[in-house]
């Protein structure tokens, strides 16, 4: 008994057990099972029959669901690359000898720790088609004469729902970049305004270069957990109005959980794996730690 | 200018006040504006009578006849106390389970180096990549076999899976940083894995447990789609989804009774993140910079 307690294999996979059985159960197989439902045609309390592609080819040809492929597309990239450059912005500043640093820096990470949902209940009553605050600003200012529908046009309430994303998102960039710009060394900075480098090529040159290894991997986060938002989506708009503001997770919702058709739903949300490899991928190859940045050379 | 201040500031001192103001000032100043403006208009919302908040006259910014009404009928006329202590409920055993998962993981991982750790490491931080979003429909199906359906449990179980990969993560970066040194020194002294876990790395790993678990704690608070999917009935339900599916009903929005819901519901982890802000942001940029 004391030998197998000294031998680090036994040991080790005693102190994984617990993490592992949960992760296994509760995480691999449901990720197995996620995509085999795909290819059933289960209903909720019914068991389903394999059939193939037939989910797919019928979301395929499903114009509601190809929306929300577009939806989930325009909705990340504009609000990913905004976080992206409101987020580095914010951390610019945030980087500068301010008054209150620290109390400041804790204010503006509140959007990201309040829960989603209930702060998108304020953005609902901001974006409300009678008492918009918004609205109300902007007719005493006299520039509009009736109050915006914010999330009844269907434009209007996709840039809507964005805005509010951007909102919950960029305290989380800005934050992350903030610890990154941090590990800069201000000799470099210095060296560079020597060598007579202004303010912009010390950005493009010291900053934005140094940078690349963290902004690769908050915005892969960022990019995952916009890809896959639900929480604001459905207290907003419910996907609404005529489904514009869709996106694949919202959708998937509907059709396995409302619906009940969780083979359809479960397609649906299998759909999106490949989308999300792409972005994780593309962000480790083409933004990953190049050599020359630790002070050695590329190959 | 003395040293410390040249470190402190950088060349900062280069750049004149008026173009700082407007360089630096204005912009921040209206980031913050914009991003806390929402948290006031919630706390405003929540103390206006019915009358101001329908009324088109006056100005809407400011409340004239603050009331209590929207947390009383809160408090008393509505489930919200039990989603309350649902909340606190899951996400307290959640967190606690979920650390004590992780704490054995990231020693076994990091310090035990058994055969096939690292690819163990890069496994669980592909777990941490994996979004509910895609999970929660045959999670729910698993949860209904299981017989779990509509209970605590269903949530209690199910959030470790997005909170074990992230704690782990965290808390492999923490053990990393003991000299391992002190271990060794443990164990000549006879001293068994366990003793060496519970005596000498977790004393030294105190502030990476903190950060993991105020972060795991506030990860589960705000958790949405899984309580959404696996809760049906009213009384175990968590807030933020108690707020949404039983505040609206119909078309009439009680729009002063949901801003103290979620005013009420956002206070808890914003007290906890003020008390602990360098805690979670170590939790937040370590996971991030590793």
């Amino acid at each position: 008994m004391n030998r197998l307690l000294e031998n680090r294999n036994f040991l080790g996979l005693a102190f994984m057990l617990p993490a592992a059985v949960l992760l296994l159960l509760f995480l691999t197989y449901p990720l197995g099972l996620g995509t085999w439902l795909g290819f059933t045609d289960t209903k909720v309390g019914r068991a389903g029959a394999w059939v193939g592609l037939d989910n797919y080819e019928y979301l395929f040809g499903d114009a509601v669901a190809r929306l929300s492929l577009f939806n989930t597309l325009f909705y990340t990239v504009v609000a990913s690359v905004i976080k992206f450059a409101l987020g580095l912005w914010l951390a610019i500043l945030l980087n500068q000898n301010i008054a209150f640093k620290s109390a400041v820096r804790a204010v503006v990470l509140l959007p990201f720790i309040v829960p989603t949902a209930l702060s998108a209940i304020a953005f609902w009553w901001i974006y409300d088609a009678q008492f918009s605050i918004i609205s109300w600003v902007l007719v005493k200012l006299g520039w509009i004469d009736t109050y915006i529908d914010f999330l009844g046009e269907p434009w209007l309430a996709r840039l809507s729902t964005i805005a509010a994303n951007i909102w919950r998102g960029v305290p989380f960039v800005a934050i992350c970049l903030l610890a990154g710009l941090q590990t800069i060394p201000p000799s470099l900075y210095e060296a560079a305004s020597i060598d007579g480098a202004r303010p912009s090529q010390q950005f493009w040159y010291v900053t934005l270069p140094l940078l690349t290894p963290i902004i690769a991997v908050v915005m892969t986060f960022s990019v995952l957990f916009t890809f896959t938002d639900f929480q604001l989506i459905y207290v907003l708009t419910r996907g609404g109005p005529l489904n514009s503001t869709h996106l694949m997770a919202t959708l998937s919702f509907q059709r396995a959980i409302s619906g009940g058709a969780l083979g359809e739903g479960a397609a649906l949300a299998t759909a999106m794996i490949p989308f999300l490899l792409a972005a994780i991928l593309f962000s480790y190859f083409g933004l990953q730690r190049r050599a020359w940045q630790q002070g050695g050379t590329d190959k | 200018m003395s040293q410390d201040i040249q470190d402190t500031q950088g060349m900062n001192y280069l750049v004149s006040l008026p173009r700082r103001v407007v360089i630096v000032y204005i912009p921040l100043l209206v980031f913050l504006f914009v991003l806390l403006f929402p948290f006031y208009w919630m706390g405003i919302t929540a103390f206006k009578p019915n009358t101001e908040l329908l009324s088109r006259t006056g100005n809407p910014f400011w409340v004239i006849a603050p009331t209590l009404a929207h947390f009383e009928h809160l408090l008393f006329k509505t489930s919200y106390p039990n989603w309350m202590w649902n909340t606190v409920l899951i996400s307290v055993v959640a967190t606690f389970f979920s650390l004590f998962a992780s704490v054995l993981a990231a020693y076994a991982i990091e310090r035990l180096r058994f055969n096939g750790s690292r690819q163990v490491g890069l496994c669980i931080f592909l777990a941490y990549l994996v979004p509910p979003s895609i999970l929660f429909i045959p999670l729910a199906f698993i949860v209904f076999q299981l017989g779990l359906f509509d209970t605590r449990w269903a949530l209690m179980l199910t959030y470790p899976t997005f909170l074990i990969p992230f704690c782990t993560w965290l808390l492999m970066g923490y053990f990393r940083s003991i000299p391992y040194e002190l271990e060794e020194c443990a164990l000549i002294d006879g001293a068994s894995r366990l003793q060496i876990l519970t005596k000498i790395v977790l004393p030294l790993a105190v502030p990476g447990l903190i950060s993991a678990g105020i972060f795991a704690f506030t990860l589960s608070w705000n958790e949405f789609i899984y309580a959404l999917t696996f809760i049906s009935s009213s009384e175990n339900k968590t807030v933020p989804v108690g707020v949404i599916t039983e505040l609206v009903e119909g078309d009439v929005y009680h729009w002063g009774a949901l801003m103290a819901g979620a005013l009420l519901g956002s206070v808890p982890v914003a007290v906890m993140y003020s008390f602990f802000v360098e805690y979670y942001v170590a939790g937040m940029t370590g996971a991030v910079k590793e």
